[in-house]
């Protein structure tokens, strides 16, 4: 076992792992962070999707051990501070964009993932930037609409009747 | 998975002595070697990472040659290896976001798979693998599936990409996988036009020097409606018969040269 | 102005609050003190004879606690069918036992026969491994073609079933001559042999469950990913473990989806129960993701030869169908009913088409099992007849929307009893064809190809008008039809005596927003705020009892039982007041959460007829009991019969042969919209998943039954850049004439219309694309096919 530091979530942790745990099961089993989903074994539904060092990973495909001193945020961190829902989240809930909501924590950390990276992204950048991000209830429409909110654009016009 | 020995080496020179240990393998971003882990298919009892590696990492321009150390993620190539506008494109499309910024070049290259975008972009261009010990010539490093140059403990610490005239790479993906079903990368330079295949072949990436011939004469996207890649040595699986990716080389390749 | 609050609002959903935190509480997010794992030992073949298992190096291994196999099993009762069907010559359904854990054969590839429970997952996983090695298996042929399978009797999934059918059902059989005769003499006969693909549910949480013993009591718990925590416990009690239903209790907590998946009893859920019993501790076991795949029931999986027999100017004279169903390697709890009752009765679609029939054989194959999955059956009937009537339009040389127009049913024909034994209430078929037609501009239809056609792509539209039948169902008439449970469904209403309202609902959410759009239906008819209005649902000690949620039933059926129980609150709550307020039960009034005297301004408000059930000082104690609490069950009359139009635009790239939907179109009849936010999103999520089906999604086994497609490498999800925005419209409402809220239910239309739309709107742009050669092309409609087809 080694012990290993990091900041989650603004908050400095320790624990004891082996070579081999997932950071998604240190989070997971060894802090009680269970927003962080995992829906796959090969590295491709997304659904547990944190931010390393600012930048969108999937947590079960990077091992714990080799992220000593990082500073990880989940989706248990993304709230603000007073508790409300961030902009993200807000944006999910006002346009329907989860239904299960398994996906959804790996689906907001990487939708705010991308607007770090690009504050107004077209539909297709969007619909680009989360195609490692598998949601099996929405058919997208609403989460893609959702994070052009987020972004602050008019979503209105889309597919309205 | 099976547990194992994690060990994090700061310098080239202690990594390769650590992966002198028995049943050591190099850990770079591991968003192939993981889920291969997972499955139990490899299980290395030292598991020794080279991403904490200052000089694997970074990417050098210079006298028409990029050159990246080995441990840069493929998001870090896609937002600075601007000198090479066709490989940072490439290295955009790589999987998805958080896999682009684990996985490493330097991974990419060793492992090999048949499907990866790098080999085609290293091959078409004549890129230089450069390791610990040597220098081995893109021409000279696939070595079929999942098989590189790579001497036992042996790492990749770099590669030198010189920058054609022009390039581009033209990839269609896999509908579940997002890997290259096929991937066509071409390269024109003062020497002549490379065509390096990737996603089609059993033995991996290879080049399709018919089309070569032909696009070193002109270098167009209509000069090859007349050619017709080999079906002989392609895939053919779930997603595709060998006519079908015969196909898709021919197409993809168009469209790089037309991108180009 | 839009409500914002009660029926028909779009109030947004409350449980999105804890999913978009991180607080919802999943199965695997559980962790019990003195937990163990459990992890189970797979066939790795398709076919085989369990020769031996030794057991005692992986018992021997570090933390192991427990190793079972079949053996230890083996006299449970099996997990049953839940519906009886009987072949045409009268023979009951060959059902073979299907045993907690594979016991003398394994029949398809991740079938478990062992399994290993230890302290952690890792040293369970470890031993699993060992016993794997240590287990003798001798492989045998293995039975994948259904064609195959029903032609060789040498070989069998099941040894005392010589020819692998499980029945030979005709539906109806007294039709079977009209329709032989009248397709004989028809004008036109279109004939199209088609495979409606395999398809793995995929819900994003993989299957779960914990299981717990409390030696003080003798008490079980089983914490599982259930769509109907009380049919896993009748299921786990009364047929399989053989214990009193009263010292089990199932707790679904938050389900990561299920779409038919997680309706079915499995056999681990035993295991993990068994196993708490036998070690007095917590057991728990979560899929991995490549286990869903070898083991949750598939879906689909039809091959099927229709004929339709018409005039020349397209007026339907008779459908006739043959299909050959796959159950894979045994039956599960409703796989016997969707090829039929769920297929069978929906082949006369939304038309008047005087003669149908329909013969299904359902085969045992060495493969997964096959059951209900998203529409169940009905999108199977759906593309059979779609695809036909599309095909037949190109061989006449007809418009397709013309001949839908000449053949659907009229909104004066209802009710209406179609030829397969269905009786529509109400609908209007031609006001959501011109719904479509209008949103989809199919006029424009022309210039929007030729822009297409100067980026090199060909465009194509296709359609489909499509019914179906939910709200299952009626019990008496399920019975008859061999049901062996009743579907109908329950609620309690607990109004507290603060005046905040407790709902307990049979049904179950595991995405369909219940705690929001119950919440409303309550609010709405007791006149208090949404938020005084808690959903309670997921726990068999908590609830009445309930079906549980599938077949677009949840508010059709449940939630007609909560507005009853409502109504049996507003009873009391009237008798209440009249002798609070001195009046007559019959002057009392109740209105915008108001008790009144007709007439008067005496009145009293809900919360102070609450507060007085509980603290009953002035309350007529001689007549009625305190407390206001009630509970209803509802048994539907008849099932309900959403309906609509669907339109798609594709973009084919005839080099590549991959297909782009360019656009698609909606409108649908649910009758009455309760929450038109979720009502969207319902729509969206069914056209996602039909989509898939069309274009993507592929389970592929090869000849000796090993699963090609068995992780996201090779089955191809739909991603969010596989299809667009699409445009769904609700406004063509026929209300459901015989449950109290008018509604027919939404959950299942989009994957029931969209594929049908989806290829023929693929065989439209090769047609107009001068590829006429290509008559059809099986799902899914993937880039090779595509290209194969026009190169073929």
């Amino acid at each position: 076992m080694t012990k290993v530091t990091m900041t989650v979530n603004g908050a400095t942790v320790s624990g004891e792992v082996e070579g081999r745990t997932l950071l998604s099961s240190f989070l997971r089993e060894g802090l009680a962070l269970t927003g962080t989903h995992v829906g796959c074994d090969t590295s491709q539904c997304g659904a547990c999707v944190v931010h390393v060092d600012g930048k969108a990973v999937k947590s079960c495909t990077a091992f714990a051990v080799d992220l000593d001193g990082a500073s990880v945020t989940t989706i248990e961190g993304m709230a603000n501070a007073d508790g409300s829902l961030g902009v993200v989240q807000q944006a999910f809930q006002d346009h329907h964009g989860l239904q299960c909501g398994f996906c959804t924590p790996g689906m907001v950390m990487s939708a705010a993932a991308l607007l770090a990276e690009n504050s107004k992204p077209t539909e297709a950048e969007v619909r680009h930037y989360l195609e490692g991000n598998i949601c099996r209830c929405t058919g997208y429409h609403n989460i893609i609409k959702a994070v052009l909110a987020a972004s602050g654009q008019d979503v209105s016009g889309i597919a309205a009747e | 998975m099976h547990n194992f020995e994690f060990v994090k080496p700061s310098s080239i020179a202690d990594a390769v002595a650590a992966l002198r240990q028995e049943d050591a393998q190099a850990l770079s971003g591991g968003q192939t070697l993981m889920p291969t882990m997972k499955q139990r298919l490899a299980a290395p009892s030292v598991l020794v990472s080279l991403t904490g590696i200052a000089e694997m990492k970074g990417i050098r321009a210079s006298g028409g040659v990029v050159e990246i150390g080995a441990a840069t993620t493929h998001a870090e190539v896609a937002a600075g290896a601007g000198a090479y506008p066709a490989l940072t494109a490439l290295a955009g499309n790589i999987g998805d976001p958080a896999v682009r910024n684990r996985g490493t070049i330097g991974g990419s290259l060793a492992n090999n798979d048949p499907a990866a975008d790098y080999p085609a972009a290293a091959l078409a261009s004549g890129a230089t693998i450069v390791t610990n010990a040597r220098e081995i010539a893109a021409d000279d490093f696939f070595q079929g599936l999942f098989t590189t140059a790579l001497e036992e403990g042996e790492i990749i610490t770099a590669v030198r990409f010189p920058v054609p005239e022009r390039a581009a790479y033209a990839k269609f993906q896999q509908p579940a996988s997002r890997f290259a079903l096929t991937g066509a990368f071409v390269a024109k330079t003062s020497a002549g036009v490379r065509v390096a295949i990737t996603g089609a072949g059993e033995d991996g990436v290879f080049r399709w020097t018919d089309a070569e011939a032909a696009l070193s004469g002109n270098f167009s996207a209509a000069v090859l409606n007349g050619l017709a890649a080999p079906e002989d040595g392609l895939i053919g699986d779930l997603h595709g018969t060998p006519a079908y990716r015969a196909n898709l080389v021919k197409v993809m390749t168009q469209r790089a040269v037309a991108a180009a | 102005m839009p409500k914002d609050q009660g029926i028909g609002a779009s109030s947004k959903r409350r449980e999105d609050v804890r999913f978009l935190t991180g607080r919802g509480v999943y199965t695997d997010d559980l962790s019990l003190h003195g937990q163990t794992h459990a992890v189970f030992v797979r066939s790795t073949v398709a076919h085989g004879r369990i020769k031996a298992i030794d057991t005692a190096a992986a018992a021997a291994m570090p933390g192991v606690l427990a190793v079972f196999t079949g053996e230890d099993f083996k006299d449970m009762g099996g997990n049953p069918a839940g519906w009886l069907i009987n072949s045409r010559n009268g023979e009951p359904m060959r059902e073979p036992k299907r045993p907690v854990l594979a016991h003398g054969k394994v029949r398809h590839v991740g079938d478990a026969y062992a399994a290993v429970v230890a302290e952690t997952f890792q040293q369970a996983k470890d031993a699993a491994q060992q016993l794997a090695d240590d287990s003798d298996i001798e492989e045998l042929p293995a039975i994948v073609d259904m064609a195959a399978a029903l032609a060789d009797s040498s070989n069998r999934v099941h040894d005392e079933i010589p020819d692998n059918q499980c029945f030979d059902w005709g539906w109806i059989e007294d039709n079977r001559a009209a329709v032989d005769a009248a397709i004989k003499a028809a004008p036109h006969v279109t004939t199209l042999e088609l495979v409606n693909n395999r398809l793995v549910p995929n819900a994003m949480e993989p299957r779960a469950s914990i299981g717990e013993y409390f030696p003080g009591t003798g008490d079980y718990k089983l914490t599982t990913t259930s769509q109907n925590p009380h049919l896993h416990r009748l299921l786990i009690a009364a047929f399989v473990m053989g214990m009193p239903e009263n010292k089990l209790t199932v707790v679904a907590p938050d389900v990561g989806g299920g779409f038919g998946s997680k309706i079915y009893h499995y056999g681990e859920e035993a295991v993990v129960l068994a196993a708490a019993k036998k070690l007095a501790r917590p057991v728990r076991w979560t899929a991995e993701r490549s286990e869903s795949f070898l083991s949750d029931a598939h879906g689909r999986d039809h091959v099927t030869k229709i004929e339709l027999a018409c005039e020349k100017d397209g007026t339907f004279i008779a459908f006739r169908t043959e299909t050959m169903a796959n159950v894979g390697a045994y039956l599960s709890n409703f796989s016997t009913a969707t090829p039929t009752f769920l297929h069978g009765t929906l082949m006369a679609g939304p038309y008047k088409v005087p003669n149908v029939y329909v013969n299904v054989k359902t085969v045992f194959t060495n493969t997964a099992p096959v059951d209900a999955y998203r529409g169940a059956g009905r999108p199977e009937a759906t593309f059979s007849l779609e695809r036909v009537i599309d095909k037949m339009c190109r061989e006449l040389g007809l418009d397709p929307f013309e001949v839908r127009r000449k053949n659907l049913l009229t909104k004066d024909m209802f009710p209406y009893t179609t030829p397969v034994g269905l009786a529509y209430d109400t609908g209007d078929y031609h006001a959501t064809l011109d719904k479509a037609m209008a949103m989809a501009d199919v006029a424009g239809f022309e210039a929007r190809r030729a822009e297409s056609a100067k980026k090199g792509k060909l465009r194509g539209m296709g359609l489909s008008t499509w019914i179906e039948a939910c709200g299952i169902a009626p019990s008496n008439l399920v019975g008859v039809l061999g049901s062996r449970v009743g579907l109908y469904d329950a609620a309690t209403v607990r109004v507290n005596a603060t005046g905040n309202i407790s709902v307990m609902t049979g049904a179950h959410s595991h995405g369909q927003g219940h705690e929001t759009v119950f919440a409303q239906i309550v609010a709405e008819k007791l006149g208090v705020p949404e938020a005084s209005v808690e959903i309670v649902h997921g726990d068999t000690s908590k609830i009445p009892f309930g079906m549980g949620s599938y077949g677009s039933r949840s508010l059709a059926v449940c939630g007609s039982a909560m507005n009853r129980a409502v109504d049996k609150i507003i009873a009391k709550g009237k008798k209440i007041a009249a002798h609070m307020l001195e009046a007559a039960e019959d002057d009392i009034t109740f209105e915008n959460g108001n008790f009144s005297v007709a007439g008067t301004d005496k009145a009293k408000s809900f919360g102070e007829i609450a507060f007085s059930a509980y603290v009953p000082h002035n309350y007529p104690l001689e007549t009625l009991e305190p407390g206001l609490e009630e509970t209803a069950f509802y048994d539907p009359a008849n099932f309900t019969y959403p309906a609509g139009a669907y339109i798609c635009e594709v973009e084919v790239d005839p080099d590549t042969g991959k297909v782009d939907v360019a656009a698609f179109y909606c409108a649908d009849d649910f009758g009455n919209v309760m929450n038109p936010m979720i009502v969207e999103g319902q729509v969206h999520g069914g056209v996602g998943q039909g989509i898939g089906q069309a274009l993507c999604e592929n389970t592929s086994y090869d000849e000796s039954g090993q699963l090609l497609s068995g992780s996201y490498m090779d089955y191809a999800m739909p991603r969010a850049d596989d299809v667009p925005f699409y445009n769904v419209d609700y406004s063509c409402q026929t209300p459901c004439t015989h449950n109290p809220l008018g509604v027919k239910g939404c959950g299942e239309a989009g994957a029931i219309g969209s594929p049908p739309a989806v290829v023929n709107a693929v065989i439209d742009a090769l047609h107009r694309g001068g590829h006429t050669h290509v008559t059809h092309i099986d799902m899914p409609v993937s880039p090779s096919r595509v290209w194969s087809a026009i190169n073929g």
